[in-house]
C-alpha cells in the first residue's frame, strides 16, 4: 500500500527538503517504521520511546486526527494522505 | 532598547534565534521567547511605567519587539470595572471585570497578541500576514493589516456568526471560509504557512504573538494598584491566553513590580468543548482532542495547541476549571449585561457562568478579590442571543397606545403615575 506523506519543515532535514514523501505500509505504524527505513532518525522525532505519537505532534489521514480514528492501528488504503503536524499552532 | 535573548523550546531547552519559528524541531515543543530578567529588573520601576501612552506597551519591557512600536498604538488598557452589582449576584465581596471587549480597534483580547505578532512581521520583514481564526482573530489580524499597509489573507471555518464574517471583510482581507470546524482550518494553517512563506500570526509567529496576552494581566495588577488579584478566571480554547497569564504575573514579581501574593487561575470552557477541563477534572495532563458542539464558537477549539500548558499552570497556581452548558453560557451573558451594562459573546458568558459556578461550589472563596476577564464583545454574536432577549414592543404612534401598554407592562407603577 503505497500513501503519500507531508513533512512538516522541522523534519525536512531527514527528507533531504523534500515537503512530501511517498511510504508504503497498511496501517499509520506501518508508515511510520516505512519512513525510518528510508530517512533513518526520522522516527524518533514523532514518537516517543513507547512508540506513541509524540504529544506536541498531530497525525491525520485524509485530513482526520488519528486520534479520532484508531490512532496508530488506523488502516490505510492506496492513495491514502497523511500529514504530519506540529502541534503548537492556532489561537482563536 | 530590546530585553530578549533569544528563543527556546519549553520542553527540552534547545536554543534558538530570534526568527519567525514556533516548534523546536528536536522534539516539536514550542519557542518561547528568553529575556534578560536583572537587565529588566535594574531598569523598570511603577514610576517610570506611570507616565507612559495608555497603550500595550507601556510593559515593552516585557515584550518581544526591537525599535519603537509603531502598531497597536491604541490597544490594550481597556476597563478593569469594579463589579459591584455583578458581585451582589454572585455574593462576592470584591469582584472585577476585566474587560477586552471593548479593545481597540477590533474588540477582543486578540488587538493584543496582534499587536505584538503585526510588530514582528513588519520587523521581519513579511509583506503578507494571516491566521485561522475563529472570527476576533481574523477581525484583528484584517484591521491592523489594514492600518500597517499589509497584504491580508484570514482562514475562518465556514458557518461562524455574520458580525465575525463582516467583522474581517470590511477591512479589505482576502477571507477564506474553510469547510470543517476550527481544528480543520488550523491544520489546513500550518500547512500552508509552511508552504507559501507568509506571517501566520497564530502559527510562525506565535511565540511573539502569545507574549501580547501577558499584557491583559500586567494591566490588571497596575489598575489594582501593583497588586495581584486572588483569583482570575477566564476562557480557554487553543490556550493561549491563561498560561500567559501565569507567565506575566511571575515576571511582575521578577523584575519587582509586584509582590509574590500568588493568584490562582481558572479555566473556563463550554461543556460542548472541554477538553482541558475533562483532562483537569480526570487527573491527566493528557488532552484529548473533542468535535466542538457549542453555541460559543469563538472557544470551539477541539484540538487546543496550549492544553496541556492550560493544565499545569491552573495546577501550579492552585487553581481548578469547570465548564458550563450553552444555556448557562446565555444566563451569563444576560447576568453581566444586566448587572454591569457589559455585552460580551458567548466566551465571556462561558467565564461569568464558570465563575458562578466556581463560587457557588466554594473552589473561589467568597471574600477574596476575583477578577473575571471578558475576552470578546456580544455585537459581534447577535445570532447566540437573539432568541433569549425579549422583543420590542411594537405601538402607534398615540400616547393612549403607550398608555395601555404601560398599564400592561407595570399595573402598579401605572396606578402611582395616575395618582401621583
Amino acid at each position: 500500500m503505497s500513501v503519500r506523506v507531508r513533512v512538516p519543515t522541522p523534519l525536512r532535514k531527514f527528507t533531504q527538503g523534500a515537503d512530501e514523501v511517498n511510504a508504503q505500509g497498511n496501517n499509520v505504524k506501518s508508515i511510520f517504521d516505512d519512513l525510518e527505513k528510508s530517512y533513518p532518525g526520522i522516527k524518533e522525532r514523532i514518537c516517543d520511546e513507547t512508540g506513541k505519537v509524540r504529544r506536541f505532534v498531530n497525525v491525520y489521514v485524509n485530513g482526520d486526527d488519528i486520534r479520532f480514528l484508531q490512532n496508530m492501528d488506523t488502516a490505510l488504503k492506496e492513495g491514502d494522505n497523511i500529514s504530519i503536524v506540529p502541534a503548537i499552532a492556532g489561537g482563536r | 532598547m530590546s530585553f530578549v535573548t533569544g528563543l527556546q523550546c519549553r520542553e527540552c531547552g534547545q536554543e534558538y534565534p530570534q526568527e519567525p519559528l514556533h516548534v523546536c524541531e528536536l522534539c516539536f515543543g514550542p519557542l518561547e521567547i528568553q529575556y534578560d530578567y536583572a537587565a529588566i529588573r535594574k531598569t523598570i520601576t511603577r514610576e517610570r511605567i506611570a507616565p507612559r501612552e495608555r497603550n500595550l506597551w507601556r510593559y515593552r519591557e516585557l515584550l518581544p519587539i526591537n525599535g519603537e512600536p509603531r502598531v497597536g498604538l491604541y490597544s490594550g488598557c481597556t476597563p478593569l470595572v469594579r463589579a459591584e452589582r455583578l458581585g451582589e449576584a454572585l455574593g462576592v465581596k470584591e469582584l472585577y471585570v476585566k474587560d477586552d471587549s471593548v479593545n481597540h480597534p477590533s474588540f477582543s483580547y486578540k488587538d493584543r497578541v496582534v499587536s505584538v505578532a503585526i510588530a514582528k512581521a513588519i520587523e521581519f520583514g513579511f509583506d503578507t500576514v494571516s491566521c485561522a481564526s475563529t472570527g476576533n482573530l481574523a477581525n484583528s489580524v484584517a484591521a491592523h493589516a489594514a492600518k500597517a499597509g499589509l497584504n491580508c489573507y484570514v482562514f475562518i471555518p465556514d458557518g461562524l456568526e455574520q458580525g465575525k464574517i463582516i467583522g474581517s471583510a470590511i477591512y479589505g482581507p482576502k477571507t477564506v471560509a474553510v469547510k470543517g470546524n476550527y481544528d480543520d482550518v488550523n491544520r489546513l494553517c500550518s500547512e500552508i504557512g509552511d508552504k507559501y512563506g507568509w506571517a501566520f500570526v497564530n502559527v510562525n509567529l506565535r511565540p511573539y504573538y502569545s507574549e501580547g496576552a501577558k499584557t491583559h494581566g500586567f494591566e490588571v495588577a497596575e489598575q489594582l494598584g501593583w497588586k495581584l488579584p486572588k483569583h482570575i478566571v477566564v476562557a480557554s480554547a487553543g490556550g493561549t491566553i491563561l498560561p500567559k497569564l501565569a507567565k506575566g504575573f511571575k515576571e511582575l514579581v521578577k523584575v519587582g513590580l509586584v509582590d509574590d501574593t500568588g493568584c490562582k487561575i481558572y479555566s473556563a470552557q463550554a461543556s460542548g468543548c472541554a477538553p482541558i477541563i475533562h483532562a483537569l477534572h480526570k487527573g491527566t495532563d493528557l488532552v484529548s482532542p473533542v468535535k466542538p458542539n457549542t453555541i460559543a464558537s469563538s472557544i470551539a477549539i477541539g484540538n487546543p495547541a496550549d492544553g496541556y500548558y492550560v493544565i499545569q499552570a491552573v495546577k501550579e497556581s492552585g487553581g481548578w476549571g469547570e465548564s458550563v452548558t450553552d444555556e448557562e453560557i446565555l444566563a451569563g451573558i444576560k447576568l453581566l449585561a444586566r448587572t454591569e451594562g457589559i455585552f460580551t459573546e458567548p466566551a465571556g458568558g462561558t467565564e461569568v457562568a464558570v465563575a458562578k459556578k466556581l463560587i457557588k461550589s466554594g473552589r473561589i472563596p467568597r471574600d477574596e478579590s476575583i477578577v473575571i476577564s471578558i475576552t470578546g464583545n456580544g455585537y459581534k454574536t447577535l445570532e447566540a442571543v437573539a432568541k433569549s432577549v425579549d422583543k420590542p414592543y411594537t405601538i402607534d404612534a398615540a400616547l393612549q397606545s403607550f398608555d395601555e401598554l404601560f398599564r400592561a407592562l407595570a399595573p402598579a407603577a401605572s396606578v402611582r403615575a395616575a395618582t401621583g
